[in-house]
């Protein structure tokens, strides 16, 4: 009966007597939530147009964000005295960065593997993975860094805000990473859905052979979409890294992401975004509420164990779609 | 009821030329030694028994195949082999038998996507939704507007085209090649799997691109009665090999064609 009382009962009681706690823990899961979509968002992309699962996508994270403090570690060296100055000359080299990976991608990856099984094109990722980490730890070094968090004018410390009879803290960095998620992700949901290039590649996501015969050219949208992803990857790492450190470690969140995949349907961008907000609220409710019941630590398996029972009901996914095959 | 007649088509300008086409998959031979033009204007039919290598034939043209051996000529200029790409923009359109749109885009999009290729902004101006990028959807949409309205689909404007009955996308298929402004229509099967009211609404529709539009057509199509209705000049194809070409009755005549669509006792 006590262990019935304090599944069933007992966190909602909490969670009742102390709203303030609630309201953090919220908060705390909306902003991990929006950190996983936006990881999630980066594999969808690549997904819908090329139909590869991109293993390199947590690793592309790192390796974005630690371009940028290893450029900009260089670019102070160098002589630019005016930290500002330097972030964000590291920031728009970085950009390039990201835009030569997908070139490279593209060419030597994409290009050459082409009508092959998609278990090799999975496997090529897995391929980039360990070939970045090697590539960041020869330039920048292996060791842990810190992200250049006020040289980018990225906000310092917290709002403590007095509400329900208590306080609710907010970090300033965390509220800056959700604005700068949402616009990211507004910003990607206008341009599919009304420019030519989003058009084309929705297209390209449809049927390769339709897209080829109207003359869109393949090797043009992959390019487009492995630099959106990186992107995405780099804003994520930036966000990340500045509640943490820059480190290769980092690459785990991507695995984290898999449940909100799984979740939201990898076809989908809404049902990233949805199911990164589950997943992110939801862990922090259960590790919060729940956990102490299983001595801590359910954080790193529950998003798994959502994913799964979800399996159970709906395989393709909140918003995925259902794959019917004509027998 | 065709806008030509024989002699015209016969002293007109080539428009493509297949010249001497083997294609092999391994060890199959789907296209042996296949060589026949298709003149500017002209309705061409390309017919056959199932498995005869027609769709390999159209495959070849736009550049989804790239065949061992030949040339094709297009608009004068000489080509080994075509990229799907370089295809599209030299003004080649096509059709699939088994309809390839972009299911979860609405018609609209689906049409609009066939214009790709006449819209040059840049990719930093459509960011910004204004200025030149905004001028150009709106003129390319025109352009989407009087096909829809040529098509009779205004209604399905709107409609992700995955949820339309089969006829409709077919139509929106045929929209979408129209918004290329092709010189070269290839269709594959346009009729395959209509009742008589949708074949007759599409025959009409081909007819009236050919004579309003005055785009070549080259079409594949198992329903005789409509290639006799529709083409001005049939090539036969059975076992990847060209047996037959001339005006549809002179291919109707033809002991070859009667044998191949038959059989024959040997």
């Amino acid at each position: 009966m006590d262990l019935l009382y304090n599944i069933f009962i007992n966190p909602f009681v909490q969670m009742v007597a102390a709203p303030d706690l609630l309201v953090q823990t919220l908060w705390e899961g909306l902003v991990g939530g929006v950190l996983y979509a936006l990881i999630a968002l980066g594999f969808v992309l690549i997904f819908k147009a090329s139909g590869v699962f991109n293993f390199a996508q947590g690793i592309m994270v790192v390796f974005g964000a630690l371009t940028l403090v290893g450029l900009y570690t260089i670019l102070t060296r160098i002589g630019l005295t005016n930290v500002h100055a330097a972030a964000f000359a590291a920031l728009a080299l970085t950009i390039g960065v990201m835009f030569l990976l997908a070139v490279t991608v593209e060419r030597m990856v994409l290009r050459p593997l082409v009508n092959q099984p998609d278990i090799i094109l999975f496997m090529a990722t897995f391929g980039l993975t360990y070939l970045l980490i090697g590539f960041g730890e020869v330039i920048f070094g292996g060791e842990p860094k810190i992200m250049i968090t006020e040289a980018l004018y990225l906000p310092k410390g917290s709002y403590d805000i007095k509400m329900l009879g208590g306080f609710v803290s907010l970090q300033k960095i965390d509220i800056a990473a959700a604005i700068i998620a949402s616009v990211m992700v507004a910003g990607l949901a206008v341009f599919f859905s009304v420019t030519r290039i989003g058009r084309a590649l929705r297209a390209v996501a449809d049927s390769h052979k339709a897209a080829l015969s109207v003359g869109i050219s393949l090797e043009q949208i992959w390019v487009i979409v492995w630099f959106a992803s990186g992107l995405v990857a780099l804003v994520t790492g930036i966000m990340w890294a500045a509640r943490s450190d820059v480190s290769f470690a980092l690459q785990i969140i991507a695995l984290r992401a898999l449940p909100v995949l799984i979740l939201g349907g990898f076809t989908s961008i809404p049902g990233a975004i949805v199911g990164g907000l589950i997943i992110g609220i939801g862990e922090k409710l259960g590790e919060f509420y729940w956990g102490p019941l299983l001595g801590s630590g359910i954080e790193s398996w529950l998003a798994y164990f959502i994913a799964l029972v979800f399996l159970l009901f709906r395989p393709q996914g909140l918003f995925g779609e259902k794959i019917i095959e004509r027998v | 009821m065709r806008a030509r007649s024989d002699a015209e088509i016969a002293a007109g300008q080539v428009l493509l030329a297949v010249e001497s086409i083997s294609l092999s998959f391994g060890g199959i031979k789907a296209l042996t030694e296949v060589s026949f033009d298709i003149k500017k204007g002209e309705v061409r039919a390309i017919i056959g028994p199932n498995g005869a290598g027609k769709t390999s034939m159209l495959n070849v043209i736009n550049g989804f195949y790239k065949p061992q051996h030949g040339r094709i000529m297009f608009k004068g200029l000489s080509h080994a082999a075509m990229e799907p790409h370089e295809a599209a923009s030299s003004g080649i359109a096509r059709t699939f038998q088994n309809v390839a749109l972009f299911k979860s885009m609405t018609t609209l999009d689906n049409i609009m996507a066939g214009r790709t290729l006449k819209m040059h902004r840049s990719f930093f101006w459509q960011l910004l939704r204004h200025g030149p990028a905004m001028r150009e959807e709106i003129e390319h949409r025109k352009r989407v507007e009087e096909i829809i309205d040529f098509l009779e689909i205004p209604h399905i404007r709107r409609i992700p085209v995955g949820r339309l009955p089969y006829g409709l996308q077919k139509r929106v298929e045929l929209g979408r090649a129209l918004a290329m402004e092709p010189d070269l229509l290839l269709l594959d099967e346009p009729m395959a799997g209509m009742n008589l009211e949708e074949k007759e609404d599409m025959s009409r529709f081909v007819i009236d691109v050919n004579n309003h539009f005055g785009t070549t057509i080259a079409l594949i199509e198992h329903d005789m009665g409509v290639v006799m209705d529709l083409s001005d000049r049939v090539v036969v194809l059975d076992y990847g090999r060209k047996i037959a070409d001339g005006t549809p009755d002179e291919v109707k005549r033809d002991r070859a064609v009667i044998d191949a669509y038959l059989g024959v006792a040997h």
